[in-house]
């Protein structure tokens, strides 16, 4: 890979970038608007070189277009793509060092699947084409099956040649679109894990898009959330998940429980908030949105970060925890946990998750409790969004 | 049944049991029947054309079977005009093919894949010349070439069947296009393939079957069309023209021959196209 990269960077001639990041992938300012329908806002992006980057959001939000637009299969309607300082923006596609990894695969069905993997080569002049194809075959377990047509191949094997196909030429970028979309839930998480190591043996840059935000978590080093044509929010998985910024973020990835509540005072490193009787600590790097007494902000707090004792031992409770009373609606046990539903008077549905350890069984329907958790785990958001934005997304696209 | 019918009279009760049994067995093989009476009636004619091409008429009609010879197989051009007006017409089928087939993809082309201002009417008239009498559009063209003064022939022949012809590919061409997945070419050119390429190696195979399609109906249509042939053809004898001719003054046997011999070269085709498609999917698997 090395070879490759330094060959194109000898070639580029004019629009070099000072600093050497030059395999990256840089988008600035790229608009597509159809007609009055604006599909991706003004977006700005640096996917740096050989980092697993992933385009995450709902279908519509324009995730799709941004990676059409990078392959060079849509023309952006303002704004440039850069691949390692060279402005590609008005190359065509077989003349971008980018491959695609097609949603349902589009393998050539008059073709085997050697030939399908082959292509590339034989596009670009490559004469003896056998012994690369047949390692890249070997890469992806699909040796035995080089004679077969891709219909003779099962769901996952197609995935794998659509991979293969694309890998074979050694692109300066792999763009996935929802390759694991056509595939069971099973396999799916295992070509999750073959992908991740394919892209750790081979180090190209890749960027996937999904709508799946455990995929995106489980393969990505980078996630950038994408919503209505805007990225809401970029960062490692872990970030996003435990600090989320907007409410849009905090429902979409997992599950949030999100409450409004009146800033009491606000000094020093921690925000005290006022939630109906309860009052709750929210530390200041933690809260994105503008904090003064008197203002609102909407706190967050994971489900699993939350404790659940019964009303009767409340005195158990540590010092310094955030705490708030509620009454268990539901309950459901999945099996490692349990996760209960309860009403309380500031929030209509909190959702906790609790491990099952030792399962208290006083915590039915219908009993009092005390939820408590740590202020770390507190996040704060802007109170004049929509709380209930991306809530529900990520489980009708599953569904779909 | 015979049997069923006196032993009916003789002992009362086994007639219902062996009438039972037949309707039983009848009804069981009710689609095989209905599919042996429905292949029959789709080649009796050709059996009639094939067995009567050994005929040995006694007068100048080929109508009743008088004894078995090989004669007009010995000598299929025995006949003066036929051999030639067979030419004549293997000709024309084959221009009018060449010609239908890369207009007809091309239009189906269009009609699939680009959007531009009149393609809905485009799209329906291209119909147009299938659902119009033959009969109405012979006189007219006939009309049109004698208006524009052009010489009866070869090629007023060619133009009409090209004409007729083509709706018929555009429609064969364009179903198999309009259910292609255009990420195939999108996943070409992703592979570096320039426009040209991607139309060589992936659009125009995947498109073939709609294409030879079309084209095989071209040249059936336009190696037997008589209507708009005998209006638009001057002096020119086509092989449709030529037994057409033949009829009302007596018909050889070479007629069958050239019949039964254009249906056997059919039937290869087929089995051959059929034994590859075998071998490949053994193969494969």
């Amino acid at each position: 890979m090395t070879t490759v990269t330094k060959k194109t960077t000898n070639t580029m001639t004019t629009t070099r970038t000072a600093t050497d990041h030059s395999g990256d992938v840089r988008l600035s300012g790229i608009t597509k608007t159809y007609g009055s329908f604006t599909a991706v806002h003004p977006l700005d992006l640096t996917v740096p070189e050989g980092s697993f980057f992933a385009l995450l959001g709902a279908s519509g939000c324009g995730k799709t277009t941004t990676l059409r637009m990078i392959a060079g299969l849509e023309e952006p309607t303002a704004g440039t793509v850069s691949l390692g300082g060279q402005d590609v923006s008005h190359l065509p596609p077989y003349k971008r060092p980018v491959n695609t990894v097609f949603q349902s695969y589009a393998l050539f069905p008059h073709l085997d699947v050697f030939e399908n993997v082959a292509f590339g080569l034989r596009r670009r002049g490559i004469r003896s084409v056998r012994k690369q194809v047949e390692e890249m075959l070997e890469l992806v377990q699909l040796g035995e099956h080089a004679r077969k047509k891709p219909h003779q191949l099962s769901g996952g094997q197609q995935q794998r040649v659509a991979v293969a196909r694309a890998l074979i030429n050694h692109p300066r970028v792999l763009l996935l679109d929802e390759p694991l979309g056509a595939l069971d839930l099973k396999l799916r998480r295992q070509m999750q894990l073959e992908l991740k190591r394919i892209q750790t043996e081979v180090g190209i840059t890749f960027i996937h898009v999904t709508h799946d935000q455990e995929e995106a978590m489980t393969m990505a080093d980078t996630v950038a959330v994408m919503n209505a044509g805007r990225v809401e929010q970029l960062g490692p998985p872990a970030e996003l998940y435990e600090n989320p910024r907007t409410t849009f973020v905090a429902n979409f990835l997992g599950t949030s429980n999100l409450l409004e509540a009146e800033v009491d005072a606000a000094s020093g490193d921690d925000i005290v908030l006022r939630a109906g009787v309860s009052t709750l600590v929210l530390p200041r790097a933690r809260c994105s949105a503008p904090a003064t007494a008197g203002g609102k902000v909407l706190a967050g707090v994971r489900p699993e970060k939350i404790s659940l004792v019964h009303a009767d031992d409340s005195g158990e409770v540590p010092a310094g925890r955030n705490r708030i009373t509620g009454r268990i609606a539901a309950t459901s046990f999945t099996g490692v946990s349990t996760q209960y539903v309860v009403d309380s008077p500031v929030c209509p549905r909190f959702e906790v998750y609790a491990q099952n350890v030792d399962r208290d069984p006083r915590l039915v329907p219908g009993a009092e409790v005390v939820l408590h958790w740590n202020p770390a785990h507190t996040f704060g958001l802007d109170a004049a969004q929509d709380i209930d934005a991306g809530v529900g997304t990520a489980e009708e696209e599953a569904l779909a | 049944m015979g049997s069923a019918t006196t032993s009916a009279m003789t002992t009362g009760t086994t007639p219902v049991t062996a009438f039972a049994r037949f309707a039983r067995w009848f009804r069981r093989r009710l689609v095989v029947f209905a599919g042996l009476l429905t292949l029959g009636y789709l080649l009796l004619p050709n059996v009639v054309v094939t067995v009567f091409s050994f005929n040995d008429p006694k007068g100048r009609f080929n109508y009743a079977w008088q004894g078995f010879s090989a004669d007009a197989w010995r000598d299929p051009c025995g006949v003066s005009g036929l051999c030639g007006s067979l030419a004549v017409s293997l000709q024309i089928a084959a221009w009018a093919t060449l010609g239908t087939t890369v207009l007809g993809t091309m239009i189906a082309f269009a009609l699939a894949r680009h959007r531009f201002r009149a393609r809905g009417a485009v799209n329906s008239l291209i119909f147009l010349p299938m659902a119009m009498p033959e009969v109405v559009m012979a006189a007219s063209l006939l009309t049109l070439f004698l208006n524009m003064g052009a010489q009866l022939g070869f090629w007023t022949i060619l133009i009409a069947h090209v004409m007729f012809c083509l709706s018929f590919v555009v429609v064969a061409v364009k179903a198999r296009v309009m259910s292609m997945d255009p990420r195939l070419e999108e996943a070409a050119q992703d592979l570096y393939a320039g426009p040209v390429q991607t139309f060589v190696r992936v659009t125009l195979p995947i498109a073939a079957p709609g294409i030879a399609a079309g084209a095989l109906l071209a040249f059936a249509l336009s190696f037997d069309d008589f209507i708009i042939t005998n209006f638009t053809a001057g002096s020119t004898v086509t092989f449709p023209m030529f037994v057409w001719g033949s009829a009302q003054r007596g018909t050889p046997v070479q007629i069958n021959v050239i019949g039964t011999a254009m249906f056997v070269v059919a039937v290869v085709f087929v089995l051959a196209g059929t034994a590859v498609a075998n071998r490949r999917k053994k193969q494969q698997e």
